[in-house]
């Protein structure tokens, strides 16, 4: 029940003021540009871009500091600005394997045509802070180029599997592509519609699933066949123009997994597939996402549900969003007052019964 | 791009140049073509989101990935050719201006264009590609075995 | 695809495209009332008010029947470029335009689902002339009766009947439009 109350609204307003120049800080430091943070927050950007279902940099950027650096908050605004674009068309699917890769390795195969390119990773560095960057003007290192090998194709690493059978193939189905921006979530997903609520869901969500079925809660045994990381370009059928053309470029991140799978009753034996795709960089997004998409994929496979959370769809599909998760969530702190003095009655109501109760009881002899 | 093969020539050399624009930096168009002739608006520009699709393991059933921005734009030149942009980004410019160079490389002064305002474009494009591929190859693996078990 | 076909749309989309979207909403929340709309200039035979209907209405999301007499080449460029809605079947179709001779049989049009009834069709129908004379007409958004020049009557008796599924319908002549929602009760005048 809601009861309609005046008088916040001098106070709202000196909270916003307030608001503004927390967000400006101490003004003797100088202010963030929007730029500066698309740049040098770059992984944070796209985070925002990940989860706000929107690759648009500069927006996300904006978005981070409008939000004091609260990313589910300017995941947030990102959300609620989508919903004011018309939607202007569909790309074609997006090809991966014309990737311009910035980082591609494996963890099956150590000498894949194309090679390991480790990229800008943070896996070999010894995770001590670098006091140097605390001090103005740090040194930028040089960056090597090498000019000895043109950049060759890199060929998916699971082709290699897929062509001797050992690895479950992937079907193309076509026909409409389900979107849940525009029709509810209907349950159960097929995996197309899971995937999209895979890719904008909470990374540490996933992160968590995933790990969960790391340490055995709907165990399957994932080899990181391929991770790879770099620019693709987006092509759109233009409908006056009847063919495609290259409107732009994105940057992603790609992970496939390879899994064990030892046969059920509706197949042989063979390796299957869990997969990620992320706006922008994010690995550890991209391999809890093909973690949870592999281990969701138990009824298609023919395998038994164990009860599982990251086997149970539902319940993966329903709090993945963090938009939706921090709504419902936050909205317990808005007022409820008639609420709590309808309960406020009833527990005073069932106290003085009991004690009513007592009394009888003790006059008992 | 895959989708490439079975288009004719002439098509193609429309894609390529609508990409270029498409993928160009709104600045850097609008230093290589700062002038742009009379010309109406059949679709003023208009930003919107494109929705990204990927393929589930790569190739596929198509699957939503998520949104872009776009900005779209149609005009026709006064001697009656039509221009088309899809740009990603919110520059309702750089659509603008895209749509118009769409329009002209269909006039004679395609020629004047092609090397003015798109080589250089391609020039750009092809150097920061090599620059990124070159690093991605200086941090490429090069194993060599130290010892194998089966030698000792 | 050809050049003149895409000419004639909203030049200032946001502000036009709204008020039209109210004029739309109008139309149907008072059955029978007849409301002017502005702002396109669609090729022929499409009339200007079926045009800002389309324009204001339809998107790649909402497939397009055109029934005979209105599936011209021009007419479906004009669409494709200023909506991107796709051109389907009868069967297929969040939206049909036509003349009411052209759409028929209309119980080939979506009615919805009992669970779902907006998924049903609307209907776009062309006429000579649009005037607040002939049938009468009674249900919600009409304080005592209204009157509206239908084409017929049975058919719009047939979809009252089936409430809550049913297709809804726009008149238009010209720049004028007129909505018959399948609440509206149709008697003959």
């Amino acid at each position: 029940m809601y009861v309609a109350v005046k008088g916040g609204e001098r106070a709202i307003d000196n909270a916003h003021a307030w608001l503004s120049q927390a967000r400006r800080g101490d003004p003797s430091v100088p202010e963030l540009s929007v730029a500066q943070i698309r740049e040098q927050m770059t992984l944070a950007v796209n985070r925002v871009m990940a989860e706000g279902s929107l690759y648009d940099p500069d927006l996300a950027a904006l978005a981070i500091k409008q939000a004091r650096g609260d990313l589910i908050e300017a995941i947030f605004l990102i959300r609620a600005y989508r919903t004011t674009l018309p939607r202007l068309g569909s790309s074609v699917p997006v090809d991966t394997g014309e990737m311009a890769v910035t980082r591609r390795i494996s963890a099956t195969f150590k000498d894949l045509p194309g090679g390991q390119i480790l990229g800008p990773t943070f896996d070999y560095t010894h995770r001590l802070l670098d006091f140097t960057l605390a001090a103005n003007g740090s040194e930028v290192a040089d960056v090597a180029a090498s000019l000895a090998e043109p950049a060759e194709g890199v060929p998916h690493v699971m082709e290699f599997l897929n062509k001797d059978a050992l690895i479950q193939a992937e079907l193309q189905a076509d026909g409409s592509v389900p979107d849940l921006t525009r029709e509810p979530m209907e349950l159960p997903a097929s995996r197309p519609l899971r995937l999209q609520a895979l890719a904008r869901a909470d990374e540490g969500f996933l992160l968590s699933l995933a790990y969960s079925t790391q340490r055995g809660y709907g165990r399957t045994h994932a080899f990181v066949g391929e991770l790879r990381i770099g620019a693709v370009a987006v092509e759109m059928e233009i409908p006056e123009l009847g063919f495609p053309v290259e409107i732009g470029e994105v940057e992603l991140t790609e992970c496939e997994t390879v899994n064990q799978f030892t046969g059920s009753r509706t197949e042989p034996p063979q390796f299957t597939r869990g997969y990620g795709l992320v706006f922008g960089q994010s690995e550890r997004k991209a391999i809890s996402m093909s973690l949870v998409d592999r281990a969701l994929r138990w009824r298609e496979l023919g395998e038994d549900f164990t009860g599982a959370p990251a086997q149970d769809e539902e319940f993966v599909l329903m709090h993945a969003d963090n938009i939706q998760a921090t709504g419902f969530l936050e909205h317990i702190k808005l007022p409820h007052y008639v609420d709590f003095q309808a309960e406020l009655e009833l527990i005073r109501k069932l106290r003085r019964e009991t004690e009513q109760g007592d009394l009888a009881a003790e006059e008992q002899p | 791009m895959s989708s490439e093969r079975s288009l004719p020539p002439e098509i193609l050399a429309r894609r390529r140049w609508m990409g270029l624009a498409a993928r160009s930096r709104p600045d850097r168009l609008r230093e290589l073509l700062p002038e742009l002739p009379a010309h109406d608006l059949l679709r003023a520009p208009e930003i919107g989101a494109v929705m990204v699709e990927g393929r589930a393991g790569g190739t596929g059933t198509p699957f939503n990935l998520g949104e872009m921005t776009v900005t779209r734009c149609s005009v026709r030149l006064g001697s009656g050719e039509v221009g088309h942009a899809h740009v990603q980004g919110r520059d309702r410019d750089h659509a603008r201006r895209a749509a118009v160079l769409d329009a002209l490389m269909q006039t004679d002064a395609a020629q004047g264009l092609e090397g003015g305002v798109l080589a250089p474009l391609a020039k750009e494009e092809a150097a920061r590609r090599t620059v990124r591929a070159a690093r991605a190859a200086a941090t490429r693996v090069e194993f060599f075995t130290l010892v194998r078990g089966e030698d000792q | 695809m050809i050049s003149q076909a895409l000419g004639g749309g909203f030049a200032d989309a946001p502000i036009q495209s709204a008020r039209a979207f109210r004029a739309a909403l109008e139309a149907m929340a008072r059955p029978g009332r007849i409301l002017t709309v502005e702002g396109v200039a669609p090729p022929a035979p499409l009339s200007i008010g079926a045009g800002v209907l389309l324009l204001t209405l339809c998107d790649r999301t909402t497939p397009l029947h055109l029934a005979p007499g209105h599936d011209a080449p021009e007419i479906r460029d004009w669409i494709t470029f200023h909506t991107g809605a796709p051109l389907v079947t009868p069967g297929a179709a969040a939206f049909a335009l036509g003349r009411w001779e052209a759409l028929q049989p209309v119980t080939r049009f979506r009615i919805g689902q009992p669970d779902y009834p907006d998924r049903s069709a609307t209907l776009i129908v062309e006429m000579d002339a649009l005037t607040n004379d002939g049938a009468i007409l009674t249900g919600p958004g009409i304080e005592t009766t209204a009157r509206l020049s239908l084409p017929e009557l049975a058919a719009f008796r047939l979809n009252r009947d089936i409430f809550p599924l049913g297709y809804d319908t726009f008149f238009t002549s010209g720049d004028k439009i007129a909505g018959l929602p399948r609440s509206t009760r149709v008697e003959a005048g």
